[in-house]
């Protein structure tokens, strides 16, 4: 186990083991941890204690990160056997003494914690992310689309999803079936479809009306437990599969 | 045939198999539940025409439901455009194979001939 020597290290009387998962998919056959005593304050993120460890011992860890605030969506890995964003996760309230951080599931990974993003994106793109109508070109007339408050409340949680992708990361299916849209996809499907601005619902749904789309999901609803944003995208699946059903128009 | 189509055959099936297979299930409690598997009783009911009709309703719907479940399970364990259309084309086929073996069941002991 390594030590790591800073300046909190001196004014901190807290201490915890972070593990580190390392794997290099060029060289390593398996993943092994690495173990450093890291001090840390009330505050101090896991993000904030990976970065001590690479700062003051091994500057080669892999990791992805820019906001440092849960915005970005960069961060997200597995933090003690849970999908969690490491700048929005204290170490004091992990209550352990051992910290491990392993990579996301369900992503394939480039170096340590950091993982690809493409399947994420591309399904994301499949799925149309946009408002989609006709006459949305701009003209000396023209004014912004008015939408009532209950209207809004349709959709607005799921337009709070930053793509970190810890929902597709705890999904059961994404684990199994390759081709699976995924929650992350498919709460966004929702959120453009519930969009009373939007005039693109039947092409949405039929690009998740598919042998890997909509009704693959099994209703885990562990993509809702981990999303750090509130959103619940195992809700959102339900109610567009009301609209595939007829339920909801 | 889109997957949603699929899924409404797949969730109907379910919910009417359920409904016939309590009538059944009723039906057996008429009598004593030993006397009704004596060979008599079993052949009397394929016998009766809106039973064994009901019967090889249970046997369509129980088909259908299970053979597509089987299909989805298939298609989330591994994929590929090979794999998949074999899975599909192998559910249907054994689906088929399945009604048309208990529908000779059914008829051939409904005209007498077991």
């Amino acid at each position: 186990m390594a030590q790591v020597s800073s300046i909190a290290d001196e004014q901190s009387s807290q201490s915890i083991t972070l593990r580190i998962a390392r794997y290099n998919p060029e060289k390593d056959n398996e993943r092994r941890f690495m173990e450093f005593n890291v001090p840390y304050e009330k505050w101090t993120t896991v993000l904030e204690a990976i970065l001590d460890v690479k700062k003051h011992f091994d500057h080669s860890v892999a990791v992805r990160y820019s906001c440092r605030q849960a915005t970005c969506g960069s961060c997200g890995m597995i933090i003690n056997g849970k999908p969690r964003l490491a700048c929005f996760t204290k170490i004091s309230e992990l209550d352990s003494n051992v910290v491990t951080v392993e990579p996301m599931n369900n992503f394939p990974i480039i170096r340590d914690l950091a993982v690809k993003f493409e399947r994420l994106f591309d399904t994301h793109h499949k799925i149309k992310p946009y408002l989609d109508r006709d006459d949305t070109e701009l003209t000396s007339d023209a004014k912004e689309f008015m939408q009532s408050p209950e209207e809004l409340e349709q959709y607005i949680q799921f337009a709070n999803c930053i793509k970190c992708g810890l929902c597709n990361s705890a999904c059961p299916t994404m684990a199994t079936d390759s081709s699976f849209v995924g929650p992350q996809a498919l709460a966004q499907a929702y959120r453009y479809v519930a969009d009373s601005r939007d005039k693109g619902k039947d092409s949405r749904l039929k690009i998740i009306d598919d042998s890997h789309g909509i009704w693959r999901c099994h209703f885990a609803g562990s993509c809702s437990q981990v999303c750090p944003k509130g959103v619940d995208p195992a809700m959102g699946i339900q109610l567009l599969r009301g609209y595939m059903l007829g339920f909801r128009s | 045939m889109r997957e949603s189509t699929i899924m409404k055959i797949h969730y109907g099936t379910a919910l009417a198999a359920v409904a016939l297979v309590a009538v059944h299930i009723l039906m057996r409690m008429t009598m004593n539940f030993a006397d009704s598997l004596e060979y008599e009783t079993v052949l009397a009911n394929y016998k009766f025409i809106p039973y064994a009709i009901m019967l090889e309703l249970i046997l369509v719907l129980l088909s259908v439901h299970g053979f597509n479940g089987l299909r989805v399970i298939l298609l989330e364990l591994k994929q590929g455009r090979l794999y998949e259309k074999a899975v599909s084309y192998g559910c249907l086929a054994a689906m088929f194979g399945l009604i048309a073996y208990g529908s000779r069941t059914i008829i051939m002991t409904n005209m007498g001939m077991v």
